[in-house]
């Protein structure tokens, strides 16, 4: 007890001293007026984020002549998780940051780390699924950021023109037009870039609504410990990955292309699906602005039509730690009301491009949209939509990326995957202090 | 002349153990104090906090005492066995081969060359480089899409193998740059060990007629066994607790095929469970101390019978 009090002391020490410094810095450097507030603000490195992250604070700047702000980054994926957990827990979290909204910000502990934010006048505004994977039982911690995006298959539309081919509903006929792509030999059926390895769980991830449509307790029987990956429904987005994998339908440099290449190869026609979040979107308006049009977007097709539904990713959102004080948190919170604004929702449009609905009232989605998120829409008013696992339930193992890349590899076979998976959440519940773990 | 002073006082206490008396220190109390509290703070302190929070479910609020729950689970990762059996592959691999090409390169730089001196230099420079750097330099050259490497071999009609993402092969591309990377120690090493042989045993050597690969068999590598012995450990050391190679390069991939027990604890780590990656340093503490102290004393023993 006394040495954590010791250290917490410690930090309160440095914490001062950078403070002290920060405004010897800024009063030295600063020209006019010395009310300027300084905040910062920290998102994830990669290039769409960090572009809307800039276009935001921008339109903010100018509205808010009185502060401004500075933008850090930093990696996403496990590696970003443990940044932001260490960043909390050292008190050196910036005033406002960017982070996943559902299990993974369960993970950072809200209650103990973040600022209340249910009293600002945004709040009302969310819908309630949104307003559930922000909050806990004692509070609304984050104001959303983007919009919902599906786990789906992104599929180019001119090799579907092409050959002929019609948006698969089950699994079957997935595998078919697969055959007839590789077939055709012009491009590669399905791209995997294992590379980054987050992008190979997208076989199971984006199977997760298909699960639901089969079992609709799943999830809660599972946080419960009732339901596992080793049984059907939920081994089968194991078994499609390893069935594709068998058929050899991936790409030649499946095992170290990036996502880049990927989007790359989806964009272009090198590539003909890419099971992925369709939030690459906003990655291929600004990287391919000429084959937007060209690229569609399909639920991950269940093995029985009857089952095929979209699985719906909820955004992130920013979040103010509770080491943010006085005009710091004044200014952060007129920060994240900001995003709810006319202006900040034109960038959440222009930029962010919007891959599904919006999950507040205050943003519109704009009426001449590319067709990766019309496609997504059509599902959402056919009602065949459920979300995601993680934001129905707090457990997620950390090594499913490395699972899904050993299955996708022929490494392991799909059963043993999702055994091994199995075990991995255990200790994912056992340190959250989940009940019958 | 520490050292001399050193021995005798050891020969005395060996001789007469019964009279060990209070030791008479040279130095005040208070000129120990600052080094003490170091060591007790930075060494002693954590060491024995770890052995307690590896008995806990920990987050950095609070602790929750599981007993050796934490070992049972660190014991049960399936992860685990691959973690270890690549552990020792790659320990003993890379100790062996820089071992071997330390000694040759060592007798090699202590020839009468030409540009003696650059050379040693050039292959002291990759030591000097940071691990993280040569790491993720490698794996743009041993990307078998358009890398360096495979493009070279290319030229000559060879196909290259899927370096690091080829799960047979991945451990031991990187155990290749370690090896690489760590070889100008050991050549060093070996250099002042073979310059501090006496030219006379050769010269005696040459006189009986012994051709060279006598003299390298029966004189150099004899006399440089305390070399071999500072090679072997520091390389044996550094190999089971590598990891920010092996880290930069394949992250422990493709899936936890070359995933060593520095990778898995960092894994569990990277994933908030604090009390399970103590307990796991905890084990490789134990581990790499029960392979390292026996093979040390091997050796000295050995250096003392000779």
């Amino acid at each position: 007890m006394s040495m954590r009090q010791g250290a917490r002391k410690g930090s309160v020490v440095l914490g001062t001293a950078a403070l002290v410094a920060a405004m010897a810095a800024c009063s030295s450097g600063g020209g006019g007026d010395g009310d300027q507030i300084e905040i910062t603000f920290l998102t994830q490195s990669d290039t769409d984020n960090v572009a809307a992250a800039e276009a935001l604070i921008e339109a903010f700047e100018a509205e808010n002549t009185d502060v401004s702000v500075t933008l850090e980054t930093q990696p996403g994926g496990t590696e970003g998780d443990n940044l932001m957990k260490t960043k909390l827990a050292t008190g050196e979290m910036p005033d406002v940051f960017h982070y996943n909204s559902g299990s993974l910000l369960q993970a950072l502990n809200p209650d103990q780390n973040l600022v209340d934010l249910s009293d600002q006048e945004w709040a009302d505004t969310l819908i309630e699924d949104m307003a559930n994977v922000v909050s806990t039982d004692n509070g609304l911690y984050g104001v959303p950021w983007g919009s919902t995006q599906a786990g789906a298959v992104m599929y180019n539309k001119p090799i579907y023109e092409e050959l002929g081919l019609e948006v698969p509903t089950d699994w079957a006929g997935f595998m078919a037009n697969n055959e007839a792509i590789l077939a055709a030999g012009t491009a590669v059926p399905i791209i995997q870039t294992y590379g980054d390895t987050w992008t190979s769980q997208l076989f199971v991830l984006g199977d997760f609504a298909n699960v639901t449509a089969q079992d609709p307790d799943w999830a809660a029987e599972y946080t419960a410990h009732n339901r596992f990956y080793a049984d059907d429904p939920a081994l089968q987005g194991f078994e499609n990955q390893q069935a594709a994998y068998e058929a050899g339908f991936f790409n030649e440099d499946f095992a170290s292309a990036l996502f880049d290449d990927g989007l790359r190869m989806l964009a272009t026609g090198e590539g003909a699906h890419y099971p992925m979040l369709t939030g690459a979107g906003a990655n291929i308006s600004l990287n391919y602005p000429d084959n937007v049009e060209d690229v569609g977007v399909f639920a991950l097709p269940a093995q029985d039509a009857a089952d095929t539904r979209l699985t719906v990713w909820l955004p992130n959102a920013m979040y103010i730690p509770n080491t943010t004080e006085g005009d710091q948190l004044e200014a952060a919170q007129r920060f994240l009301a900001f995003t709810q604004s006319e202006e900040g929702c034109r960038v959440q449009t222009e930029i962010l491009t919007p891959s599904g609905p919006f999950t507040t009232d205050a943003c519109e989605l704009p009426e001449d949209a590319a067709p990766t998120l019309t496609d997504v829409q059509a599902y959402f008013e056919a009602g065949t939509t459920f979300p995601a696992l993680e934001f129905l339930s707090p457990i997620k193992g950390p090594n499913l990326e490395q699972i899904t890349v050993e299955v996708g590899s022929g490494i392991r076979p799909a059963a043993d995957g999702a055994a091994l998976y199995d075990e991995d959440v255990e200790k994912q519940a056992q340190q959250l202090g989940l009940e019958g773990w | 002349m520490t050292t001399l002073v050193a021995n005798r006082s050891s020969t005395e206490d060996t001789l007469k153990p019964r009279r060990r008396r209070p030791i008479k220190s040279s130095y005040p109390t208070w000129f120990y104090i600052p080094a003490g509290v170091f060591y007790f703070v930075l060494f002693a302190v954590p060491t024995f906090a770890s052995f307690y929070f590896s008995l806990t479910r920990w987050t950095l609020f609070d602790t929750e005492f599981i007993g050796l729950d934490n070992f049972v689970q660190f014991f049960s990762e399936p992860m685990l066995l691959r973690g270890f059996t690549n552990t020792f592959v790659f320990g003993f691999l890379t100790s062996g081969a820089k071992v071997v090409l330390g000694l040759l390169l060592g007798v090699f730089l202590t020839s009468q060359l030409a540009a003696r001196g650059y050379l040693r230099s050039v292959v002291f420079f990759p030591v000097l480089v940071s691990a993280i750097g040569v790491g993720i330099t490698f794996k743009v050259l041993m990307d078998p899409f358009g890398g360096l490497i495979n493009s070279g071999l290319a030229l000559l009609g060879i196909t290259g193998p899927a370096w690091l993402t080829d799960p047979s092969l991945a451990l031991f591309s990187v155990a290749l740059v370690d090896i690489w990377k760590g070889l100008g120690i050991a050549t060093l090493i070996y250099i002042a060990g073979i310059a501090a042989i006496p030219q006379e045993y050769y010269e005696a050597a040459r006189v009986d007629g012994a051709n060279a690969w006598h003299r390298f068999w029966r004189i150099t590598v004899p006399l440089v066994r305390p070399a071999t012995t500072t090679v072997v450990l520091l390389s044996l050391i550094g190999g089971l607790r590598a990891f920010d190679l092996i880290w930069a390069m394949t992250r422990g991939g493709p899936g936890f095929t070359s995933d060593v027990i520095g990778s898995v604890i960092y894994k569990q780590y990277q994933a908030g469970f604090y009390g399970l990656s103590t307990a796991g340093n905890v084990v490789l503490f134990l581990v790499v101390t029960a392979i390292v102290v026996p093979i040390s004393l091997w050796f000295s023993r050995r250096e003392v019978e000779r």
